[in-house]
């Protein structure tokens, strides 16, 4: 079974983003990018289904395929999959933001070619925090679907999944093929070692656009503007818990 | 134009939620239904009807929608599209994973976690972890949406709308539900609570977590939180997660012990009306949005906090 990994290229976790100050988007020049923290799980949860590990036989997986929508960069974000163990790539180049539904709509045409048993998504890509592609890419392939896993048993052409949800944990089977999205107690991504980096240097990525796929990506959303939120007067100290509950009474209000 | 609001229910009653998204609602268009999915969910369908300003409910009940698991929630929604121009769910487990299935079915761009409605096509949603608040129109010609129910006052009691009963789809034949643990709860729910204790990767152990949390948690009348690193740990269960990727919460009163305050935790938790911090580390990020901070040994100060509480009358 191949198992198909969608990686997005993100502003790094640790950053905090800049608002244009003519509202017009988003500042990222010179800022550091990374992989979306919830595709690297999804990366690591397609390699051990490949190599074993993580309560999978090795080989359930047969090959992993990263993708990425993206500008050219985003290669960089496939060659971290290849690091991590993915066995090649597919890049989309695009440049510009691509919305949730246009990139559900490419991954379909490339799951159409490619056949997969498993698509594993993040749950949310922590720029646009969609939390969409996944259920999206589901629903244009019939498919069902398991989001926010937060663990994967492979059996008999199933997955029983364990789903992190509002008030605890459930758990469903999706037969195969099905779209898993994760959450963050699946797993603990490896770091990638310089062998390895190495190594993926040589894994091939393949080249395409949208229009190899007849995706239009033109936006549906227009941006009206892009605001800071406005600012809270916080950094206000107590010296003791005497005082805390005092200014919780009486000036707070909220005891 | 006519909106249909999918309720978050119980089988018996509706969450809090639904009265909030209700709300959001009505700032697109004066025409408003309640979709009520699933089994033996008359009560919930009931308790939809009451809610102020909601034109009519949707009642469909069967086996198929017990779990309102995606697929058979979108053989029911999508074809009731034709009679909307807009279909809005809470942003809550349920809603973000079934508004998409609906949007890539109808072909539109989903809204996810709105928290402004300024027309029928304008709406405001939070980026990355809340650090910039876009603007956006959708031209597409119906409009999916989950809404951050935190940030819309609740629709009040005292409608009567009439409850149609439609039919349940059949059952998906690709997804079954297998179980699940569900975190029974004393306390009040996270989401709509009205004063939040929430414990950090400070408490060291689950039984500590419990220990310190849970009695001032008692005492406020509040529901229990965590950071990611909490849960990450075990100290507590996932569904108490705060943040970007959590829960959002818009508390009276949000008390954070042995938090550090990063940008995932504070996209969960900045719109409290008071925050207060208590951190032994005076140079925590909490602190900068904090009203009260404390910089002290939790070890110390909340024991000392539960104290002064009861002198104080708490
Ligand atoms: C993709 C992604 C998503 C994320 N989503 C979320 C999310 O939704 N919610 C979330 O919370 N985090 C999230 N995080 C994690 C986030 O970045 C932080 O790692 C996390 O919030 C840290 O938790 P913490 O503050 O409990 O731990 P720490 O940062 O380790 O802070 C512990 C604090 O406790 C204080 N302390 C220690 N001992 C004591 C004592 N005895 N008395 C008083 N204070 C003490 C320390 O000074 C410190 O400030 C996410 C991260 C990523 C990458
Ligand atoms: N441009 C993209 N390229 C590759 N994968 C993507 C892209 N956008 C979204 N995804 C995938 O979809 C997940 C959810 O993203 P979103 O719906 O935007 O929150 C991400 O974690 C990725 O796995």
């Amino acid at each position: 079974m191949k198992v198909l990994v969608p990686v997005k290229r993100v502003l790094d976790y640790n950053l905090k983003v800049r608002v244009k100050p003519d509202q017009s988007g988003v500042d990222l020049s010179n800022l550091k990018m990374s992989m979306n923290p919830f595709d690297e799980i999804a990366v690591e949860e397609a390699v051990r289904m490949k190599e074993g590990g993580g309560g999978h036989a090795a080989g359930a997986a047969s090959e992993v395929i990263a993708v990425s929508i993206g500008p050219q960069q985003a290669q960089e974000t496939i060659r971290t999959a290849l690091a991590m163990g993915a066995d090649r790539g597919i890049l989309v180049q695009v440049d510009g933001d691509v919305e949730p539904l246009a990139v559900a709509k490419i991954l379909k045409a490339i799951c159409d070619a490619e056949q997969p048993g498993l698509v594993i998504l993040g749950k949310q890509a922590i720029d646009d925090d969609s939390n969409q592609t996944g259920q999206m890419l589901a629903a244009l392939l019939d498919w069902p679907q398991a989001t926010f896993a937060s663990k994967i048993a492979l059996s008999d052409g199933k997955a029983a999944v364990t789903r992190e949800v509002d008030g605890g944990l459930q758990t469903l089977s999706v037969a195969l093929p099905a779209i898993v999205t994760t959450d963050l107690r699946l797993n603990e991504p490896r770091y990638a070692s310089l062998p390895n980096i190495m190594k993926a240097k040589k894994k091939p990525i393949d080249m395409k656009t949208a229009a190899d796929y007849g995706v239009d990506v033109a936006p549906r959303l227009q941006v009206v503007k892009v605001a800071e939120p406005a600012k809270r007067q916080g950094g206000a100290k107590v010296k003791t818990v005497q005082e805390l509950v005092e200014k919780l009474k009486n000036e707070a209000g909220v005891l | 134009m006519a909106v249909l609001v999918v309720a978050e229910h119980d089988g018996a009653s509706v969450k809090d939620a639904t009265h909030k998204v209700v709300t959001a609602a009505k700032g697109m268009s004066g025409d408003v239904d309640v979709l009520v999915a699933g089994e033996n969910a008359g009560g919930a369908a009931q308790a939809a009807a009451k809610i102020e300003g909601v034109r009519k409910v949707l009642h469909a009940d069967g086996a198929s929608l017990a779990k309102q698991l995606a697929e058979n929630m979108q053989a029911l929604i999508v074809p009731l599209m034709s009679n909307y121009d807009a279909v809005l769910f809470p942003a809550t487990t349920t809603g973000k994973n079934v508004a998409p299935r609906v949007a890539a079915k109808l072909d539109v761009m989903q809204l996810s976690g709105v928290i402004g409605v300024e027309s029928a096509d304008t709406f405001i949603r939070p980026i990355y972890a809340g650090n910039a608040l876009t603007t956006v129109k959708s031209t597409d010609s119906k409009k999916v949406l989950t809404v951050q129910a935190t940030a819309f006052k609740a629709s009040g009691e005292g409608g009567s709308a009439a409850v149609d009963s439609i039919a349940a789809p059949g059952a998906s034949d690709k997804t079954n539900f297998v179980g699940e643990e569900i975190v029974k709860l004393d306390r009040p729910e996270l989401t709509g609570a009205k004063r939040v204790v929430s414990g950090g990767r400070a408490m060291g152990s689950e039984e500590e977590f419990k220990k310190v949390i849970e009695p001032l948690a008692d005492k406020l009348g509040a529901a229990v939180g965590a950071s990611r690193a909490a849960v990450d740990a075990g100290y507590a269960p996932n569904d108490y997660q705060v943040g970007q990727t959590g829960k959002v919460v818009a508390p009276e009163l949000y008390v954070a012990i042995g938090i550090s305050g990063a940008i995932q935790h504070l996209a969960g938790m900045k719109d409290s009306k008071v925050i207060v911090a208590i951190n032994k580390d005076e140079e925590a990020p909490i602190f900068q949005i904090a009203d009260y901070g404390l910089v002290a040994d939790y070890k110390a100060a909340v024991p000392e906090l539960l104290t002064e509480l009861e002198k104080a009358g708490v």
